[in-house]
């Protein structure tokens, strides 16, 4: 799926891909996509409780070999 | 939805235990919450402009695990356990453990405690410290960073009171 920006969290833990996400998301026009990816397990579970309490939209959540990417659609 | 509320005391001034306020406020600030942080008594050493004299001591302190965050996998592995007899007799214990323990947040990718402090205030967390223990503790308005107010318990209360999150740290 295409999307509007990517951020690298990877490396970072808890609560800096959070943190981050919602920095990048700041620059976004609405319905744009942000593409995060993260090593951090945490931030499976995060993203998804992010998007539900912010009200954007997680599109997809995949791993890959210990790396997560997230789409999120901002609201 | 609605913007909630959370508001933190924040009582100690350890490294170890300056985490959990940041982290609190500036993931509920992401996740949309108006946030307030009452510093008083040690908390106070949070707000300081020099946080470099933050340290961890494990010194009485048996829930802490001592791991090496350096060497072979095995080796990270080792509790060292160190009992407190030994502790209190070596000088400059607490600044090797405040040091390794730096070195294990670092390497974790874990932010650091100033950037943490930033990151709430970019997110326009509201932080207060509570003047009688400024006073108390002989401390100057200079000695803190610039952008926190100062009140006491009754200006906590005034936002305490209509939280969905009240936490005392």
């Amino acid at each position: 799926m295409n999307f509007d920006k990517e951020l690298d969290a990877r490396g970072l833990n808890c609560p800096l891909p959070i943190l981050k996400t919602k920095k990048s998301l700041a620059e976004l026009e609405s319905g744009q996509i942000l593409k995060v990816s993260s090593t951090d397990p945490g931030s499976v579970k995060d993203m998804q409780a992010f998007a539900k309490q912010t009200g954007n939209e997680l599109l997809s959540s995949a791993e890959n070999n210990g790396e997560f990417t997230f789409l999120m659609r901002k609201q | 939805m609605e913007n909630k509320k959370m508001a933190l005391i924040a009582t100690k001034g350890t490294l170890d235990w300056a985490y959990p306020p940041f982290i609190l406020a500036s993931t509920a600030a992401a996740l949309g919450y108006e946030v307030q942080i009452f510093f008083t008594f040690y908390g106070l050493q949070l707000l300081k402009k020099d946080l470099s004299g933050l340290k961890v001591s494990p010194l009485g302190n048996p829930g802490m695990p001592m791991k090496m965050p350096f060497g072979p996998k095995w080796f990270k592995g080792i509790n060292w356990n160190i009992p407190n007899a030994v502790q209190s007799l070596v000088p400059g214990y607490e600044n090797v453990a405040t040091t390794l323990m730096k070195q294990t947040i670092r390497s974790n990718g874990v932010a650091s405690i100033p950037d943490l402090r930033e990151l709430c205030q970019e997110a326009e967390v509201k932080m207060i410290a509570c003047q009688m223990t400024v006073e108390l503790f002989g401390f100057d308005h200079s000695d803190f960073i610039g952008g926190i107010e100062y009140g006491g318990a009754a200006t906590f209360f005034e936002f305490a009171g209509e939280t969905d999150i009240c936490l005392f740290i």
